[in-house]
């Protein structure tokens, strides 16, 4: 399958009063059509920021370089017009947060016809037609009388049904979904999931699913890529990830995550926090934090290579950690 | 429609708002000193004459018949005789008062006019140069006192350059408006400075906010983020400080209208408490009170449209 998104070298800075910080540093992946990438990692590894320097959704104080090519372009060499025209109509994004994302003071209607208004022709009485075809797309009843309210009439899930409504308004082809589900409740949780996996299927999106859940990227992607300090660690598919880590920080987070059904053990954790974006150590960023640490990556920033096919790893010591075998079984 | 039972409510709340400031202005003529009575006839009246004005103004009777009296007149449009000018109150308020409210309302254009596209370009340049001197500009017009930014704008454009005219009112409406620029702009420096410095920071909380990234990332125009997600939500706060600034453009038209010789209802405040005159204080207050009410009331309609969530 070809690519529809190649992200090359990718580096955001953002300009500060006490020096430059790099949130996201020389990242590249690709994403195949229908393919859902989960990008995981901690707080601060830059994940999110990663997610929204694809469309140049940051601040006046951010820098970029790198490429990232939609179709064929580079979105970081187009004009503010053409960005306008690829967000919210082929690349499309929903937040963490529905209750702060949703604009509080504007009916839901109105906020799914923006959208429309900005990417296609069509009238005003087909907009509201597809508006309402959307809401029943993502699962919201009522359609019709549901246009006219206001976010705060709506619960939770509902307001992230309608977020991804508004996002899908244009029939978009690549779908950004920031933590979508981490701010409701579980069961609500695999409600969304599931969405989201159906709409992939019906409208032939990928997908990019940030998220720090494992058990969320387990049940949905295809394949992940893990971040740590601004940096993609590892990139393979869900299985071999899981099965075969061979970066000692995916190593960590596997086994950080609690499992039922299996023989109780205690849990790993990873010792220490992730550095901040001011304090990132030299060589590799996690060697303060790792049990295979060695010299070499105290002074030298690993490369990453292709150890296996579809499977890159940046770690000086891959194979050790590959020896000392997934914690999931 | 919970907009419709809001507006029904609000109307509802003005009643007691309205029996509250008949009981504080009732009060207040009698706590003000001195006396209507000694006011008619002088420190040398005698004793008769004192009680025959007495009974004639009913002020004999008990304080709670005066009341009664006082509220049965209030809502049969009856305020009373001006002591000193011998006409109606309520005459005299249809003159003067709307002239105050005219000025009132070209202060408050005048002041939106220059607070609300300078409030954007600070904030949108915030820590700036250009962010910088225009706060700069609008605490200078913040704390110079009223009169004073009266005068030189008296002195400048209506006796050098003579652009406008000192004093007076002017006849018809093209007139009225010219005469009362230079008073109106007189009273919109201090509102449009508070109102700016507002505005500038509710934009500043706004322009980061989650669903204006969200509207970001749907594509749509900069002018339309600017003005249907920034600025409805930051006009929010600001239109209530707006609806509260109303009352005290009404307490600075006294020394505006004062200062640029304006016929209003606040010339007529100064000049009927010196004179006495209670019956045109207590009908002025009245008038102004209810006026305030009204903004009051329609800031807050304003709001329930602006914000859904407040008609809840």
């Amino acid at each position: 399958m070809r690519a529809v998104l190649d992200v090359r070298n990718l580096t955001t800075r953002f300009s500060t009063p006490t020096g430059a910080l790099v949130a996201v540093n020389d990242v590249s992946f690709s994403l195949r059509e229908r393919e859902i990438l989960g990008l995981v990692g901690e707080s601060g590894s830059g994940k999110s920021v990663t997610l929204r320097s694809l469309i140049r959704l940051l601040p006046s104080i951010a820098s970029q370089s790198g490429e990232v090519i939609w179709q064929g372009h580079d979105i970081l060499k187009m004009s503010p017009k053409e960005v306008r025209a690829v967000r919210g109509g082929q690349i499309s994004m929903i937040f963490q947060e529905p209750t702060t994302a949703l604009n509080p003071v504007l009916p839901i209607g109105l906020q799914i016809d923006e959208n429309l208004r900005a990417h296609t022709t069509l009238s005003h009485r087909e907009r509201l037609n597809r508006a309402r075809e959307l809401m029943d797309l993502v699962g919201i009843p009522e359609a019709a009388r549901r246009l006219a309210e206001y976010p705060h009439q709506f619960s939770g899930g509902m307001k992230q049904r309608a977020m991804i409504a508004i996002a899908l308004a244009s029939n978009p082809r690549l779908l950004l979904a920031d933590e979508p589900t981490t701010a409701l409740d579980v069961t609500i949780q695999d409600q969304i999931l599931k969405l989201i996996l159906d709409l992939r299927d019906e409208l032939a999106m990928s997908v990019i699913f940030v998220t720090h859940d494992l058990g969320v990227v387990a049940a949905t992607c295809d394949r992940m890529a893990v971040m740590y300090a601004g940096r993609i660690v590892e990139t393979g598919t869900i299985a071999d990830v899981f099965a075969r880590p061979m970066h000692a920080y995916t190593r960590g987070l596997l086994g950080s995550v609690p499992r039922v059904g299996t023989e109780r053990s205690p849990l790993m954790s990873i010792e220490g926090t992730p550095p901040g974006l001011s304090s990132i150590p030299r060589g590799c960023a996690f060697h303060p934090r790792c049990d295979f640490a060695t010299n070499v990556c105290r002074v030298s920033q690993p490369v990453t290579e292709t150890v296996e096919p579809e499977h890159d790893v940046a770690c000086h010591n891959s194979l050790a950690v590959l020896e000392a075998g997934s914690p999931v079984q | 429609m919970p907009l419709a039972s809001f507006i029904l409510r609000r109307l509802l709340q003005l009643i007691p708002t309205l029996i509250f400031i008949l009981i504080v202005v009732f009060v207040l003529v009698r706590l003000l000193p001195g006396d209507p009575t000694s006011a008619i006839l002088g420190d040398r009246a005698l004793d008769a004459d004192v009680e025959r004005i007495n009974r004639e103004l009913g002020l004999d009777r008990s304080l709670l018949v005066q009341f009664g009296v006082f509220v049965e007149s209030v809502f049969t449009g009856d305020l009373g005789r001006s002591i000193s000018l011998k006409v109606p109150v309520t005459e005299l308020i249809a003159q003067r008062l709307p002239i105050t409210m005219l000025l009132t309302a070209m202060a408050a254009l005048i002041a939106l006019v220059m607070a609300v596209p300078l409030a954007f370009w600070a904030a949108l340049q915030r820590g700036r140069a250009a962010d910088a001197v225009i706060r700069g500009a609008f605490q200078i017009g913040l704390s110079m006192p009223v009169f004073y930014i009266g005068l030189i704008l008296l002195t400048v454009f209506g006796a050098k350059l003579g652009w406008f005219p000192v004093g007076g009112y002017g006849d018809g409406f093209i007139e009225h408006v010219h005469h009362l620029f230079l008073p109106a702009l007189t009273l919109a420096f201090s509102l449009s400075a508070i109102i700016m410095r507002n505005l500038r920071s509710a934009i500043i909380g706004v322009v980061d906010a989650e669903y204006v990234q969200f509207a970001r990332a749907k594509g749509i125009s900069s002018r339309l983020i600017l003005l249907r997600h920034v600025l409805r939500n930051a006009l929010i706060s600001t239109v209530a400080l707006f609806g509260l600034s109303i009352g005290t453009l009404l307490g600075g038209a006294v020394i505006t209208e004062t200062v640029f010789a304006v016929p209003g209802a606040g010339r007529l405040m100064v000049d009927s408490i010196y004179g006495r005159d209670y019956p045109v204080v207590q009908g002025l207050t009245i008038a102004l009170a209810v006026l305030v009410s009204v903004t009051f009331l329609l800031t807050d309609l304003f709001q329930a449209w602006l914000d859904p969530r407040v008609a809840r």
